[in-house]
């Protein structure tokens, strides 16, 4: 059943990170990611692991649940180690066949597979402890000082907000129509790549014209509930800055400063 | 004085069609005036104008001929046309295309929020827009987990959340089952009876029809038959001809007619044949 | 017998937090020329058991026999089932997809490997078993049809696999009471002319009352009712409690007997009502 689905992966609470304005997590994790990328050496990972493990702690979120993240991604985090081991020049440890290991390219694809791991942990917790509304809203704002080059920061969101919502619908309509064309035959399952993507016509052009009808439909609608853009629009929640946001904010600055300063001063 | 509504003035609607480029005519010279308060079904068969001439009534459709007021404004107004379509909300048929959130309040508040109001009465209408749908539990739900049903009534306070004195239905329950439609029907009887809203329902269900002060029946884009209920059901080989369906205790009462039967021929339920046998 | 179903459970996402269990332990057999209306309200399990008679979801426990094929069996032809059993979805025009009515409705005879002048005889056969005209139509495109007729184009396109049992499920939702004569015109015309045996899911207890000779009714995914539309409609109250009802003519029917009135209850259709009613005025006349 593709309705059970949730998109996104928000896991919900009242912690304090949950509480956070989306728009100082989504900073946070910039800092993060750019600290992440000034690191050159091994022991300011550390810090980068403690940041993970106290954020998700507060935030009560299950370590299995955090460690998820790095699933999908497994194969490119497995590539780029393999690419690092073999491809750095150096101090010979062994032969595997024609390809050499040294202990330079052992200790950099480490090295790159943990700056990964680290990236998907952290982009992870963002996602975790924010809902895709609180999402698109932090987005939009963070967005709008562009609005005055032509980025058009609200409809984005907007189109954010659409696309979550009717995703799970779409899902819900493919299964359907995938059924109804098995039982007059079709066959979605064998043949080779070719085939398969031919058999798929049956699926894919009903999915777009059903879309094309939603998507008309729902512009009516919405033209009917005085929609015109993001202009003179106001918000239920509407986001809002206070101290815990700044305390935490100022914090965290402080704190991937000094991580990055360790490209520089080296103890 | 009576308070009108929306007023219909000799109203023609045409559009080309897409195919071999005619123009259609779907609305002929419509004159039509709904009360304030007032419970107006409009019946028709598919393709006899009716959701066109809904359209018209909040200006998400312009009259090719004539004009058409709501509470006294044009729409072809530019400037009235985002008050006039708060004034008279439209509730569409399919339940999923108009939920545009993915948070039943979040939903509700859409229309407040594009017509510029503070957040604080938002949330002040969006709780009490969830209270008359008898919603407010599911606030914090995912709208497409929700029934049909469900779904139509959040459409309904995301509506009501403008405070609208009048809300067009264009076939709220043809996508639903029948505890769907009940759910709907009820909570549309309770908003015109209750918080007196004025209605204009679109529906080819004649058993949701009987519900209203006042029926017209659309076909070819003319009204052919105006009246009560009772007066409408009456003529029963009409509304037939016109693609319809009577209530079967009003055929039964019409056959027994015809077989010689001294009995009214105006009868719309079970309780009143029953009297009258 | 064309389906055997026995002792049948279903459970959706099995070992996770969505377990459900839609089925349980269902027993039906259906025969060659019945025609069955399935009843019962969104989520009591029928579009589950529907989607089990052709082998697009197969019984956690339990056999579904399919004109003597067993769907649980491993190396069963799901191709063969197919051809045995249509079954048209609920807004079936949302299927169409192909840039042509001819082409569309001879799509699933087609996975079925049948020879081009077969594929022809059967478009044919299958629009004018809906009443869409071959000449006129055959190289229009679906989308420009009415909706009605699009709603007819697609259930041809099921017609045409020329399946012994044909399952219908809300045929009429969403269409004016016009659009729904024709489509249930047709429906009759399929089980009277070409001997289909039918299985009609509606919310219409008229609709059923006037088409079916067997009526099934499903609630929380068991088989609470299996016997003939007016045995089933004698049970109005147990009928009510689980969100259904009768057709009105039957609810009164019963209001009329209720009140001492000495006619006949067991009534579906405003055509058996009037003549029970005229029998009994004539019969106090004489009186």
């Amino acid at each position: 059943m593709f309705k059970d689905i949730t998109i996104g992966q928000y896991f919900p609470g009242e912690s304090l990170v949950h509480k956070l304005d989306p728009r100082i997590k989504i900073l946070v994790i910039i800092f993060f990611i750019v600290s992440l990328f000034f690191v050159d050496s091994f022991y300011p990972y550390i810090f980068i692991l403690l940041f993970i493990v106290v954020i998700s702690k507060v935030a009560k979120i299950p370590v299995s649940l955090v460690l998820k993240g790095i699933k999908p991604l497994r194969f490119i985090i497995i590539i780029t180690f393999i690419i690092n081991v073999f491809m750095t020049k150096g101090e010979i440890l062994f032969d595997i066949g024609p390809l050499t290991v040294t202990k330079e390219g052992l200790s950099t694809a480490i090295f790159m597979a943990l700056r990964l791991v680290f990236l998907v942990l952290g982009t992870s917790l963002l996602t975790l402890t924010t809902s895709p509304i609180a999402l698109t809203d932090g987005i939009e704002k963070l967005l709008s000082p562009f609005k005055k080059i032509g980025l058009p920061a609200h409809e984005l969101a907007m189109m954010m907000t659409i696309a979550l919502r009717f995703i799970p619908t779409l899902l819900e309509e493919a299964d359907k129509i995938m059924k109804a064309q098995m039982a007059r035959g079709a066959d979605f399952e064998s043949g080779n790549i070719i085939n398969r993507a031919k058999n798929l016509v049956p699926l894919l052009v009903p999915l777009f014209i059903n879309a094309f009808r939603r998507a008309d439909e729902l512009a009516t609608a919405m033209e009917a509930r005085c929609y015109r853009g993001g202009e003179h629009r106001t918000r239920l929640n509407e986001l809002k800055l206070d101290t815990k946001d700044m305390v935490v904010f100022v914090s965290v600055i402080i704190y991937f400063g000094l991580i990055i300063s360790t490209r520089y001063i080296k103890i | 004085m009576k308070d009108i509504m929306i007023k219909l003035e000799n109203v023609t609607y045409e559009y080309k069609s897409y195919i071999d480029e005619e123009v259609l005519t779907a609305v002929k010279n419509v004159n039509l005036e709904v009360e304030k308060g007032e419970f107006l079904a409009i019946l028709g068969h598919n393709g006899s104008g009716k959701s066109t001439m809904a359209k018209m009534m909040n200006g998400l459709n312009m009259p090719t001929n004539g004009e058409v007021y709501v509470m006294g404004m044009n729409t072809k107004d530019e400037e009235k046309i985002w008050d006039i379509r708060a004034k008279a909300g439209m509730v569409f048929q399919n339940p999923d295309n108009q939920l545009v959130a993915t948070i039943v309040e979040e939903d509700v508040a859409f229309g407040p929020e594009n017509l510029g109001i503070p957040p604080t009465e938002i949330r002040q209408r969006v709780d009490e827009a969830l209270e008359i749908v008898e919603m407010s539990q599911y606030k914090k739900h995912a709208p497409h987990l929700l029934s049909g049903g469900q779904k139509q009534r959040i459409a309904i306070a995301g509506i009501l959340a403008m405070k609208p004195d009048c809300i067009i239905f264009d076939e709220p329950t043809a996508m639903l089952d029948p505890n769907g439609r009940l759910e709907v029907m009820n909570t549309i009887k309770k908003l015109n009876k209750e918080e007196g809203k004025t209605i204009v329902l679109i529906t080819h269900y004649m058993d949701e029809a009987v519900e209203a002060d006042r029926i017209i029946v659309l076909s070819e884009g003319e009204i052919s038959i105006e009246g009560t209920p009772r007066e409408v059901f009456r003529h029963v080989e009409k509304v037939k001809k016109l693609g319809l369906d009577v209530p079967q205790v009003t055929e039964l009462a019409y056959e027994l007619r015809k077989e010689g039967i001294d009995i009214r021929d105006d009868v719309l339920s079970v309780e009143e044949l029953v009297e009258l046998l | 017998m064309i389906i055997d179903i026995k002792n049948v459970n279903y459970i959706y996402n099995p070992g996770t937090p969505f377990e459900k269990k839609a089925l349980s332990n269902i027993n039906i057999q259906i025969d060659e020329g019945e025609f069955i209306g399935l009843i019962g309200h969104t989520g009591s399990g029928k579009s589950t058991l529907v989607q089990h008679l052709n082998g697009l979801l197969k019984p956690t426990s339990g056999d579904v026999i399919v004109d003597g094929i067993n769907t649980s069996k491993k190396d069963v032809s799901l191709r063969e089932i197919r051809q045995k059993v249509g079954l048209v979805f609920q807004y079936p025009e949302h299927q169409l997809f192909e840039e042509t009515i001819y082409a569309d409705i001879a799509f699933g005879p087609k996975n079925l490997g049948l020879k081009d002048n077969e594929v022809d005889m059967r478009v044919k056969s299958a629009m004018e078993n809906v009443g869409l005209d071959f000449e006129s139509l055959k190289d229009r495109s679906p989308f420009e049809l009415s909706g009605g007729q699009k709603r007819r184009a697609a259930i041809a396109g099921v017609i045409a696999m020329k399946p012994k049992l044909l399952i219908l499920d809300e045929p009429t939702a969403g269409l004016d009471p016009a659009g729904r004569d024709e489509i249930l015109g047709g429906i009759r015309k399929l089980y009277e002319k070409e001997k289909m045996t039918i299985v009609l899911v509606s919310h219409s207890m008229e609709d059923i009352a006037k088409l079916a000779n067997r009526i099934l009714v499903m609630d929380k995914g068991e088989l609470v009712m299996d016997d003939s539309p007016k045995e089933v409609f004698k049970r109005a109250p147990e009928l009510e409690e689980i969100g259904l009802g009768v057709p009105q003519i039957t609810n009164f029917m019963r209001e009329l007997k209720s009140k001492g009135y000495d006619v006949n209850d067991e009534i579906i259709t405003v055509e058996e009502a009037k003549e029970e009613i005229l029998k009994y005025l004539r019969s106090r006349e004489d009186v």
